[in-house]
Formats: structure tokens, sequence, C-alpha cells
């Protein structure tokens, strides 16, 4: 018979397989259900993976998707290494967004080669400060971190939905809710000729080879693993706990606020009320996809990205609804979950049952 | 303001409370068991869009509001299934039900966004609904409200007068013990943990059928994590969770309120209000950190894993 027996050592292989054979079941499980709903699973599967790769336009794309996902991620998985259930990286993002475009405006009719960055930093101080307020409330009065970011993404959305229906509204907008466009001085500039790829990849990129290197090889990183696997180690070890919180929600605010604001100076030039599809909801799945890894972020940033064109192709091509996109992230969450239990357990055959 | 508003706005209250009341009985039964289930956003969802559809296509609210429980509980049922049998983190396994149940629900229900229904008509109840003012409040609602107060009442009567209250609350307390003394931690936990999402479900319903009566995507606007908060809030206690959830029922309307003494405010910033009193109210109530950790189920959140128990 079948049984299940606990590992004597954490399997390593699993640990990387454990993603892989999660995302292999989760595309099984879209089979199944396009099946169900009387599409075709393969070309489902096609649109949803295939064609997103296919053209130069549609690489562009998915790039410029990529970006705001792997910035959050890499602030988040960071985060859950020290304990911090930062679910907020989607309200510090659209705090980003909000801040950096109320810069941008302010720069409307500059052409100073400062305008960029500074809107760029208004957007990084905006995350952290979005950031800082549920942290300084967990440190100072012990409040539930995961409730208060949650709460502080439904405040930020209000708040940037309230701004462009009022003081950051386009006056000669007819009244749409929508910022001005922005003037180029603040725009991120594009890299290539042929797709929206913008400057906003490469600070992506950047962020996830910077986590990795604060996480793997500097003294701050050991701390911040120490503090996430065993914290009475920590505090024996004489790791000042409350710094290192501070240092990985600040870190994650900045980053999700470059996110946003580089979606607003990027992709859109302007602020509008839909600046994320979720994106900081979806860095969540990204995070433990890449196992809480910055370079593991970058991978499965690249997967999301992927699976997020699909779903727009496989709306406009099968009329499948969008929503696919974010289901097929829970069951991959879920896959991965389950996975994972063989990280530290194994099935072995038995001729005799024991015990 | 007169009498009269202030009546309508309590009536409101409890109105929009209900919702809240269902989801936060249901996530304090199953915390009590020892369980943090973060999922209930998603269960809402699910239950919103299956009530709806049941209705849409059967005609019977009743049916509606059952196949919404049934379908919460399997929502619940997966959660169950990774954190109980797998040891999967019960953090992410909750955030992983929410984001599956955000997207399914969304998913099932595209076809159906922007229809109505006839909803629950309310029903005065004869003799009580004539009291002055308290009859007006009370008992003129439809009949899931009243379902609610009987929810109400019957929990706090298992929880704290039976050996069924005192079972879930050894598990949660110290599910060794519990355990030792021939318990089955997991079984209990596992019919917690799905009556948290028929309870979940309900509420759902409660949306899509009565408060709105229509399905949109994310409707319940995370009206599953203030229920989390609620259940802090309410120190893990059945009354004081009724009494909260028309509190943040009130706080959700407060527009009407601001609008009856004449202020006008961007709808925009209202909106906002129900999240910020959520978390002024749960720094209030953390800020005691030892009257919280003195409340809480000991094991909340923590793994049991009978194997380990030989």
């Amino acid at each position: 018979m079948i049984r299940i027996q606990a590992r004597t050592e954490p399997s390593t292989l699993m640990k990387i397989a454990s993603p892989l054979i999660a995302i292999v079941l989760t595309l099984l499980f879209g089979c199944l259900l396009f099946s169900a709903i009387g599409k075709d699973p393969l070309q489902a599967l096609h649109v949803l993976l295939i064609a997103p790769l296919s053209d130069s336009y549609n690489i562009g794309e998915m790039f410029v998707k990529m970006g705001p996902l792997l910035l959050c991620a890499v602030g988040l998985a960071i985060c859950y290494r020290a304990n911090m259930w930062n679910i907020g990286a989607e309200g510090q993002l659209l705090a980003g967004a909000l801040g950096g475009s109320a810069m941008a405006l302010y720069f409307i009719d500059s052409d100073s080669v400062f305008a960029l960055p500074i809107t760029l930093l208004a957007g990084i101080v905006s995350g952290m400060l979005w950031s800082a307020i549920p942290t300084f409330l967990k440190l100072r009065f012990n409040s539930n971190l995961i409730l208060t970011t949650i709460m502080f993404n439904y405040i930020a959305l209000y708040l940037l939905i309230w701004a462009v229906h009022g003081p950051l509204r386009d006056p000669q907008g007819f009244g749409f809710p929508e910022s001005a466009l922005f003037s180029d001085a603040t725009l991120l500039p594009t890299l290539f000729e042929f797709s929206r790829i913008h400057l906003g990849i490469v600070f992506a990129i950047l962020a996830g080879f910077i986590g990795w290197f604060i996480l793997t090889k500097t003294h701050l990183g050991f701390q911040i693993r120490v503090l996430g696997a065993d914290e009475p180690a920590a505090k024996y070890a004489g790791f000042n706990s409350k710094k290192l919180s501070w240092f990985v929600m600040l870190f994650a605010g900045a980053l999700a606020g470059l996110a946003g604001v580089s979606e607003t100076t990027g992709p859109i030039g302007q602020l509008v009320p839909n600046v994320s599809p979720g994106y900081g909801y979806s860095a969540i799945i990204v995070a433990y996809l890449g196992r809480l890894h910055p370079i593991g972020a970058i991978l499965a940033a690249v997967f999301m990205a992927i699976l997020y064109m699909g779903g727009d192709l496989a709306q406009i091509e099968m009329g499948i609804p969008v929503a696919v996109v974010s289901m097929f992230q829970g069951v991959l969450l879920f896959f991965l979950l389950a996975c994972d239990f063989f990280i530290n357990n194994r099935l072995t055959l038995s001729h005799q049952a024991t015990n | 303001m007169d009498a009269d508003l202030i009546t309508q706005i309590l009536f409101a209250a409890i109105k929009t409370g209900t919702p809240l009341l269902f989801i936060a009985l249901g996530e304090v039964i199953c915390e009590k068991s020892g369980i943090l289930n973060l999922g209930q956003e998603g269960m809402m969802l699910m239950g919103a869009v299956l009530g709806f559809l049941a209705a849409y296509t059967t005609g019977s609210m009743g049916l509606g509001v059952l196949a919404a429980m049934i379908m919460g509980s399997f929502m619940s049922l997966i959660f169950a299934v990774l954190v109980l049998q797998l040891g999967a983190n019960q953090v992410a396994t909750g955030l992983a039900l929410t984001i599956f149940g955000t997207g399914l629900s969304a998913f099932v229900g595209s076809g159906v966004v922007g229809q109505t229904i006839q909803g629950f008509t309310p029903i005065a109840i004869p003799l009580l609904s004539d009291i002055p003012y308290l009859g007006e409040i009370l008992f003129k609602h439809d009949i899931l409200v009243y379902l609610s107060f009987a929810i109400t009442i019957a929990l706090y009567f298992v929880v704290n007068k039976t050996r069924v209250g005192l079972t879930l609350k050894a598990v949660g307390e110290n599910p060794n013990a519990a355990n030792a003394i021939g318990i089955k931690v997991l079984q209990v936990r596992y019919l917690a943990i799905m009556f948290g999402g028929a309870m979940a479900g309900i509420s759902g319903a409660y949306m899509s059928l009565v408060y709105t009566p229509m399905w949109v995507e994310n409707m319940t606007a995370g009206r599953g994590w203030i229920a989390l908060a609620l259940v802090v809030f309410a120190s893990w206690r059945i009354g004081r969770i009724m009494l909260g959830a028309y509190l943040f029922g009130l706080a959700s309307i407060m527009h009407l309120v601001l609008q009856g003494l004449g202020w006008s405010i961007s709808p925009n910033l209202l909106a906002m209000l129900p999240y910020m009193a959520t978390v002024i109210v749960m720094v209030i109530i953390s800020a005691d950190h030892f009257k919280e950790k003195l409340l809480a189920p000991r094991s909340l959140g923590k793994p049991f894993d009978p194997r380990n128990m030989a």
C-alpha cells in the first residue's frame, strides 16, 4: 500500500520542482475547464501561453505587464521572508501612481531633465508612505498587518478615484475621470521602436537583482532570513526586529510605488481610475511561485505576465472572460501549496502495514 | 434630525450589517476551532454568484440561498483539505481561496451581469412590528435578517451552554489536550471550517438576492475582510459580533447620515469610511496586546498534525 512518510530532511529537488509541477497541474485544470464550457482546450492553451510570445508586439506587451508584477513581487518576497504579511502591494502601487501623477501634473508645462526623476521619486515616496502607516500601526499598536494593509488597498483605491474625479481631473477632459496627458518630460522613455516596452522593466529586473543581493549577500539579508525562520533566535542574537520590519516594509512600499508611477508615466501616460488590473494581488502569487526568492520572482513574473497577456487574447479571440486569469492564479497557488507538502513528506510503497 | 430619520438610518444599519453578521458568525466558529481562514471574501463572492444564478434560473429565492450555502462550504472544503490534511500555511491558503473565488465568481457570473431579480420581500412581523420605533427598526425586514437573528441566538447558546461548544473551544485552545481526551481534532476543525463556508455563502447570497439585488463582479467590496476584523473587535464573542456588525453597517451608510445633516462630501471619500473605521477599531483593540492574547483562541493559526501525537 502507499503510505505518507515524513522525510528526514526537506527535499531540495521538490523545492524547485514544486512550482513547475503546480504550473503543469494548473494547465491540466485549465484544459478540463475549457472542455467543460465547450471550448477547444488545446486552442485555449495555445492562446493563453503561446500566442503571447508569437510576435514582437505581444512579447513587448508581456514585458510591459511583467514590470509592475516583478517590482511588487520582489518587495513582497522579502517581506514574507521576514514574516511580515504585507498584502498591501496593490494599495502601495496605487499610492505611487497617485503621488507620481500629482507630481507629473505639476511638471505639465516643464521640459526640465529633472522632471522625470522627481516624478518617479514622488511615486516611490508615496508607496513608502502608504506602507509606513500599517507598519507603524503594527509595530506601535500591534494591529494585524494583513487586515490593515488590505484596508489600505481599498482606501488607496477610493482616494485615487476621488482624485481623478476631483483635483487631478483634466479641466479640458469633458468631465471624464482622467487626468491630463503628461508632458513628454515626465514620460518614461520606451526602449524599442516596435513596442511600448519602457524603462520600467529595467527598474524591475534591477530590483530583482538588488533584492537577491540584499537577501543573500548582506548581513541585513541574513538577519531578515533569521527573523523569519526563527524569531526567538533572532531576538537571542540581538537583531533589532523592529528595524528589520521597517526596512522590509519600506523597501516593498518603495518598489510597489515605483511600479505604480511607472505605469502612469509609462504605458498609460496619464492618471486613470483603473491603473492596475490587480497587479499587487497577483504579485503575492508571483512571490510564492518564485519561492520567495527575488531571482525566482523574475522567472515567476515572466510566467504570470504571459498569463495576463493570454487572458486578454483569450477574451478577444475566444470570448473567454478575462477573469479566468485570477482564477488560474488561485488554482496555481492551491496546487503549489499542495505540492509543497512533498518537500517534507514522501509517498512510499510498503508491503506490510506498519503501526 | 428627526426621529423618523434616525429610525430609517438604524433600519438601514441593520440591513447593511446583516451580511457582515452572517460571515463573521461563520468565521468566529472557525477561529474558535483554531483555524484562521482568510478566504472569506472568495467564499462570499462565490456564494453571491451561485445564489444569484440559482435564484435567477429557478425563480426560487430559497434555492438561491441553499445553493450559496453549498457553494460556500464546498469552497471552504478546498481550504480545509490543504490546511488540515497537507499542513499548508493557513494565511497563504486563505489568500489563494480569496483570489480563486474572486476570479471564479467573475468567470461563472459573466453571463448574468446586470440582470435583476425580484429579491426577497420584507415581512412585517405581526404585533412586534407595531412597537413604536423598535418595531420599525427590527421587525420589518426580509426573512434572511430574521434568520440571522435566529442563528445568532442559537450560536450563542451552542457555544456557551452546550457540550458541542465546549468541544469546539477545547480544540481551539489546546488541540493536544483535546486529542488526548479522545476528541477528534481534525474532524471538529473540518466541521467548523465548513460551517464558516456555509455562512459566508449565505452572506454572499444576502448581497446578491437582497441587498443589491443583482450580480456584479467584486460586489462584496471587502466585506469578507472587514468581517475578519469584526471578529477581533468582538473579542471572539457572539453577542458582540452582532453589535459590531450593526456598528459597521452604520459606518457604511454614514453618507446617508451626513446627507441628513446637510453636509456635502464627495461620495468617493465617504466610500472609504468603513475601511478607515476598520483600521481605527483594530488599532484601538489591539493596542492592549495582553488582552488580545488572552481572548484569542490559543492555537489560532497554528497547524495540528495528529501523526506527531502518537
